[in-house]
């Protein structure tokens, strides 16, 4: 029988032990505001094979035949065909694509005639560097046939959906909010229970009728809290400062961080059944904390990743919680457009949750 | 089930990869005494104890501990049992109140008479004073007064105390023990494990253990009886020489030095230790007065955790 009273024993008992221990406190606020400072600029690099869509209302030989050499550019990867730019648009917002390729119906008369925009170029300004990197279409060159040849460079119009001004930290606060979680949640977490392993506290409790259901339920609610608190904090700082926008629902975009919240405080509490030592957790925690800031698409695009980077960048959580946050705050998309990334949080959470209660449960041995 | 018995092991053993940490142990606890185990570090003491409360499970053997069946579900045991870890193990970082009313909502001591028991718990234990202060700034005397109080708070009827007292001085001890007296005398089964001779006279019962195994199992008193040795102690102005003599005796078991007295142990089917010793002592032309003398616990733990000595029943 799990007794509420008991979860409350240890919820106050950590909340108190919180408030005394002023660093840990200290970096609550600390490492969310110093991060958000920190990173100012992102670090832009040649991205390939970003994930591209193409609407080709032309449907001829040489519509064809630019996109096949859009293709070769290896800039974009063409992953799916649609009938109207109203699809483009839509893959755009769930981030299925980064690259929406509108090709109209009068395609050939368009570019023989060079008045008006050929092709019609949406590209997601979430991130920046995929903007960049799209714009290198603009210089491609249509070609009619080998003899004839024509540029037509004029005619390809490139549009920026999300971030218009193309502004870093509108790409980098969304991400960054992930960073910090995975940082403070996971070390507070896996530290919480390991220090109380090394002072013995552990060794005590484990003799008292506290199942461990109940102790880690309870030690786990308060940084839960702590972690909505600290997201609050970033979202403030980055509207004041850097004029971050929310432009989905606040709600949806707190449940997705409570999921993330969760995957990482399970994540926490599996690294504490697994380590004997403060400073142990605080590697392991630093481990994870490298491949989520460099493979998860929050300094480079995921796209431009080689194949085995992203594999690892799917097994990480903030990979979905960076392309969830995007979403919702940059591109107004719903939580359920987005489920295959809540999928894979849940899957982790309940993954990571099994593993530390059946760890944990050895450990009392 | 003996219902005397609030303790009631059999083959007791434990296995840490190649080390053999308890070595089938057998123990008969009587409900309402102070039950000691006595033993060097490393004997088993405090895994045997682990394994008595159900925080470890043993390789083999069982136990029945005030009802319950060790290995099984402990969890009707767990708010039966007060439990004192060697290191101090509350938290150091809430008071001495918040420590007390911690423990009290986790053993879901009822809400009413929290209170009551908390200060009569204060009183009793002399931490009223230090109510408000952090559990980890106290000396080592108050910290234990602090882990006693805390578990005999939801009042256990099995008292599991694990060297209470290596990390306070003789005063706290000697108060330590009157406690436990006290809790004792009122029904409370207490099993206590030390390495201070002192400290196992005053239990009703001891076990000695070593290299995981039980050795001696009695009163003090039986213990003494039934050593097995002749003591002789030998006064002697140069103890050293008189050990060196001494030593060459291939009969003598130990020779242990105490200031400038040496205590000889001599299995007791040897006939005239006494002539022995003096003939050897006269030998090595070292001048020192030998006498039988009776035994003292330190020569039953002494006799009993002798090198190549077989196992007791």
């Amino acid at each position: 029988m799990i007794s509420v009273s008991r979860i409350m024993a240890i919820l106050k008992k950590e909340v108190r032990q919180l408030r005394r221990d002023r660093l840990t406190f200290g970096m609550i606020v600390g490492i969310p505001v110093g991060q958000l400072l920190l990173f100012g600029y992102a670090i832009n690099t040649d991205v390939r094979d970003l994930r591209t869509a193409v609407s080709d209302q032309a449907a001829s030989h040489l519509s064809r035949q630019y996109v096949a050499e859009i293709e070769q550019t290896q800039i974009s990867k063409i992953v799916g065909y649609v009938d109207s730019a109203d699809k483009l648009e839509d893959q755009l917002r769930r981030g299925v694509i980064s690259i929406g390729i509108y090709i109209p119906a009068d395609f050939d008369r368009r570019v023989l005639s060079a008045e008006r925009a050929a092709v019609h170029v949406l590209v997601d300004g979430t991130d920046p560097t995929i903007f960049g990197v799209a714009s290198q279409l603009r210089q491609l060159p249509i070609t009619f046939d080998t003899t004839r040849s024509r540029t037509v460079t004029s005619n390809v119009e490139v549009r920026t959906f999300y971030n218009p001004e193309r502004r870093t930290p509108v790409n980098i606060v969304p991400g960054l909010m992930g960073v910090i979680l995975t940082m403070s949640m996971i070390l507070f977490t896996a530290v919480a229970i390991v220090r109380e392993r090394e002072r013995g506290n552990l060794e005590l409790l484990i003799n008292t009728p506290v199942s461990s259901t109940e102790l880690m339920v309870g030690k786990v609610i308060p940084y839960i809290v702590i972690g909505l608190l600290q997201l609050a904090l970033i979202l403030l700082l980055g509207n004041f400062l850097f004029d971050v926008p929310v432009r989905g629902s606040v709600p949806e975009l707190y449940a997705a961080s409570t999921l993330f919240i969760g995957a990482n405080l399970a994540l926490g509490l599996l690294i504490s059944s697994a380590v004997k030592t403060q400073f142990q957790a605080m590697q392991i925690t630093v481990f994870i904390l490298i491949p989520s800031i460099l493979l998860s698409g929050f300094m480079f695009p995921f796209d431009g990743m080689p194949p085995f980077a992203q594999g690892i960048g799917e097994v990480l959580p903030i990979t979905h919680f960076i392309r969830l946050t995007r979403g919702i705050m940059l591109r107004d998309a719903q939580l359920f457009e987005l489920w295959p990334d809540v999928l894979a949080l849940a899957v982790f959470t309940l993954l990571a949750m099994i593993a530390a209660g059946l760890r944990f449960n050895k450990r009392l041995d | 089930m003996n219902d005397n018995l609030a303790i009631e092991a059999r083959g007791l053993t434990k296995r840490f990869a190649d080390l053999l940490a308890v070595d089938s142990l057998n123990l008969d606890v009587p409900k309402g005494r102070i039950y000691g185990f006595l033993g060097p570090n490393g004997s088993g003491k405090s895994t045997s104890i682990r394994m008595l409360c159900g925080l470890l499970t043993p390789s083999s053997g069982n136990a029945i501990v005030l009802g319950t069946k060790i290995p099984g579900d402990t969890s009707e045991l767990k708010p039966q049992i007060g439990y004192m870890t060697q290191r101090f193990s509350l938290f150091g970082d809430l008071s001495v109140l918040e420590n007390l009313q911690f423990m009290a909502q986790i053993y879901s001591f009822p809400k009413a008479q929290r209170a009551p028991r908390i200060d009569e718990l204060l009183e009793r234990y002399k931490l009223v004073e230090q109510r408000k202060q952090l559990a980890g700034t106290m000396s080592g005397g108050q910290r234990q007064r602090l882990a006693l109080a805390c578990a005999v708070l939801h009042r256990p009827a099995l008292l599991l105390l694990d060297e209470p007292t290596s990390a306070v001085d003789p005063q706290s001890r000697r108060d330590f023990w009157a406690n436990l007296f006290r809790l004792a005398d009122a029904g409370t089964t207490i099993l206590v494990s030390t390495h201070y001779m002192d400290e196992a006279e005053r239990c009703h019962r001891i076990a000695i253990l070593d290299h995981g195994a039980k050795v001696a199992d009695g009163t003090p008193q039986q213990l003494r009886e039934q050593t097995g040795m002749h003591v002789i102690e030998v006064q002697a102005e140069e103890p050293y020489a008189a050990q060196k003599a001494i030593a060459k005796l291939p009969e003598v078991a130990s020779v242990t030095q105490l200031g400038i007295r040496l205590r000889v142990l001599i299995p007791e089917a040897i006939e005239d230790p006494l002539a022995r010793v003096a003939a050897a002592l006269a030998a090595d032309k070292v001048s020192a007065e030998p006498v039988l003398s009776t035994p003292s616990l330190e020569d039953v733990f002494v006799a009993a955790t002798l090198p190549g000595r077989d196992k007791a029943a």
